[in-house]
């Protein structure tokens, strides 16, 4: 609780006393003394409504009227005035009670919405000398030593340069698994070590790392407003005046009109001012979105501004790229198939595979590209330099090499053809490595990237959802595209595109939405900044270290699953709904009781709770935005 | 340039939105939003104009909300 809460809280248990007293006063001695009831309810009445009355006269010198403390002001003076002196003192307690729920409220959300994203560093351990110094992280300079012992978060990017450890990324990442790293690898600020002391040789400076990054990201995505945001403050700025000049008609043409009792025509006009604030809304709103954007935060998800997590609702067409968002991205060994081998002998063809697999790996082990170094993983040991008598690489074709004494072609068919083996052109996705040793065919190997575990599922959520149409995107060979496309699920494919065709075929999609529609593009932020830009949303998978996703993009998905994509869409679905049941239980409620009010059927305390109760209620369900 | 300001025990949406709109039509200022979650002010604001904003925002803070402290980031 902040001191200005415990303040109210004081004020607000001082008032009830006073207003118990009263009653009690009012009971006793009223009957005796006729003035002292009147001075016991105005003394709670001033206790508990100090403050408000305060500022309203001060707003009003300052030219600000028909604000709360004005509307509240007026309304129970008046109803001291018509000489309902325990409405008037009660009602002023109950709106300073509903009006300290509020801001406990507020507090409490915006303090879970800061616990969420809890990733800010306190110090660093650097070495400087012999000796190890606690410093701020923001005096670490990049080059600089740091030790982080298990339970410390990481304060600094860096490179380990000592000790094994597993790292807690589950703020950055919604992770629950744990990270290995050892020496040589790089870790990101903002995980916690949890098993060994690990020594870090810092990167960037902390203004660039990556907990900054995520945490201004965080923190400025507040200012993005949503449209629904944008709407609520254009309604509160015509909605107050209105109420107030329809109070003020309700105060005096009935009487005027029909003769009526003049007390009875401004109670109700008050019990009607009283309802009129929209901070039910005002606040509600907001903190909706807030919650939803903290929520998405903890699920690994960085959005960077309610608007887009307004537009990710609307969400009509999705386009994804394939390497990297789909698919893994890197190369492995899919299958290995030895040749001439009749089927039925599974023993031999398992022999036969690892001879095939050994003997290419030996041949392609000078090479640097891609595929050589995805077969030498495939083959898991150690080479044995000795073996390899002579080694030869083809550019675009493959090698050859002469290995335990043998000479061992590999590479693509065109290799086989120049080199003058026969063999058949295998029919796989992927790219296919054929060998043959001393001449004879030896079989082929397929090297194919990998889709993401959970790409199927994330294609299948998002058709569920409504999505219309998902569309993918990719560079590479049609009949590879075609086959990811049929494992994930997608069935509407663009393939063997260059970069400028992808910005091409984005704007004949953007042509196919509806006007409210939104179009997302899902890529893995490299080389697709363009593409990015121009879709409404752009998202880029496998934040967490890729500084150029972060930058680019509207949403950052810090792991590599694309079920997020999916899971983004349904937290932003969820914030929506609750900010549309809160728009419509507000308005509806405040409506009512201002029909109620006009027509006398409503006290003033149905009014204080149309506004504060409302803005309460609204508040708690706008909470649950957070628990995505 | 973007000054940045923590309005220091801002509970009051309305204010909130206030407080935008008059930093918003302060000279020189090209954008202004008060965060209330945030408890944020950023403006956007030319250079040459950026000397007096400080005093200006804490008065606008001062008139909507006299127990909010402005803290300068």
């Amino acid at each position: 609780m902040t001191k200005k809460l415990k303040k109210r809280l004081t004020r607000i248990i001082c008032g009830m006393v006073l207003f118990a007293a009263a009653l009690f006063v009012d009971r006793t001695w009223g009957t005796v003394w006729p003035n002292a009831p009147l001075a016991a309810f105005l003394a709670a009445f001033l206790v508990s409504g100090g403050d408000v009355i305060k500022k309203a006269a001060m707003n009003i010198t300052q030219g600000q009227i028909f604000d709360e403390n004005f509307l509240m002001t007026i309304a129970t003076t008046g109803a001291f005035l018509v000489g309902e002196y325990p409405e008037g003192a009660a009602v002023m307690l109950f709106y300073q009670v509903g009006e300290w729920f509020q801001a406990y409220a507020v507090n409490k959300s915006r303090k879970s919405i800061r616990d969420l994203m809890d990733i800010r560093p306190d110090y660093a351990n650097v070495i400087r000398g012999k000796e190890t110094v606690t410093v701020s992280p923001e005096e670490v300079k990049p080059g600089e030593i740091i030790t982080v012992k298990p339970g410390e978060r990481i304060p600094l990017d860096g490179t380990v340069i000592q000790g094994n450890t597993t790292l807690d990324t589950m703020a950055l990442t919604g992770e629950s698994l744990p990270r290995e790293a050892g020496v040589g690898d790089d870790v990101i600020s903002g995980c916690v070590n949890q098993s060994g002391v690990i020594g870090i040789r810092v990167t960037k400076e902390y203004g660039a790392s990556t907990v900054t990054k995520i945490l201004e990201l965080v923190e400025n995505a507040g200012s993005r407003k949503a449209e629904s945001e944008n709407f609520i403050s254009k309604f509160a700025r015509y909605y107050t005046p209105v109420v107030v000049g329809l109070a003020a008609a309700l105060a005096i043409l009935p009487p005027l009109i029909t003769g009526g009792d003049w007390y009875v025509w401004i109670y109700r006009a008050l019990s009607f001012l009283v309802v009129s604030c929209p901070c039910a809304l005002v606040i509600s709103i907001p903190l909706s979105f807030f919650g939803g954007l903290g929520g998405a935060g903890k699920a690994g998800i960085l959005i960077k501004g309610s608007n887009y997590l307004e537009a990710l609702s609307k969400a009509e067409i999705v386009v994804m790229d394939k390497t990297g968002t789909l698919t893994k991205g890197n190369f492995v060994v899919s299958r290995i198939v030895p040749a001439g081998l009749p089927a039925g002998s599974d023993g031999e063809k398992e022999q036969a595979a690892a001879r095939l697999l050994e003997l290419t790996a030996y041949a392609e082990s000078g090479s640097n590209h891609p595929i050589s170094r995805s077969l030498l993983q495939a083959y898991g040991k150690e080479i044995a330099g000795e073996r390899i008598t002579e080694q030869e690489e083809t550019a675009g074709f493959g090698v050859s090499a002469v290995v335990d004494g043998k000479r061992i072609v590999a590479g693509n068919l065109r290799h086989m053809e120049r080199s003058g083996i026969s063999c058949e052109m295998a029919d796989a996705v992927g790219t296919v490595v054929y060998a043959a040793c001393d001449g004879q065919y030896l079989g082929h190997i397929v090297i194919a990237d990998q889709v993401r575990p959970d790409a199927r599922e994330a294609v299948a959520r998002l058709t569920d959802s409504g999505i219309k149409d998902i569309v993918m995107l990719t560079g590479d060979r049609r009949e590879t595209a075609l086959a990811v496309a049929k494992e994930v699920g997608i069935r509407h494919v663009y393939a063997q595109l260059l970069p400028g065709d992808k910005v091409a075929r984005m704007e004949e999609l953007l042509q196919r939405k509806s006007e409210k529609g939104k179009l997302v593009f899902v890529g893995d932020g490299m080389n697709d900044a363009p593409v990015l830009a121009r879709s409404d949303i752009g998202i880029a998978m496998g934040g967490l270290g890729s500084d150029a996703a972060i930058e680019a993009a509207d949403v950052v998905i810090m792991t590599d699953e694309p079920s997020k994509i999916a899971r983004a869409m349904e937290i932003s679905r969820r914030t929506l709904a609750i900010v549309r049941q809160n728009i419509i239980f507000a308005i509806g409620v405040k409506v009512c009781i201002l029909i109620l009010a006009a027509c006398g059927l409503a006290s003033m305390w149905v009014a204080v709770f149309g506004d504060v109760g409302v803005a309460v209620i609204a508040i708690l369900n706008a909470m649950r935005s957070l628990r995505a | 340039m973007i000054r940045t300001y923590i309005l220091e025990d801002l509970d009051c949406a309305h204010c909130a939105g206030k407080i935008e709109a008059d930093v918003a039509k302060l000279e020189g200022v090209k954008k202004s939003t008060v965060t209330l979650l945030t408890q944020k002010l950023v403006v956007e604001i030319e250079d040459a104009k950026a000397g007096k904003l400080t005093k200006e925002v804490k008065r606008i803070v001062k008139k909507y909300e006299p127990d909010v402290t402005v803290i300068e980031k």
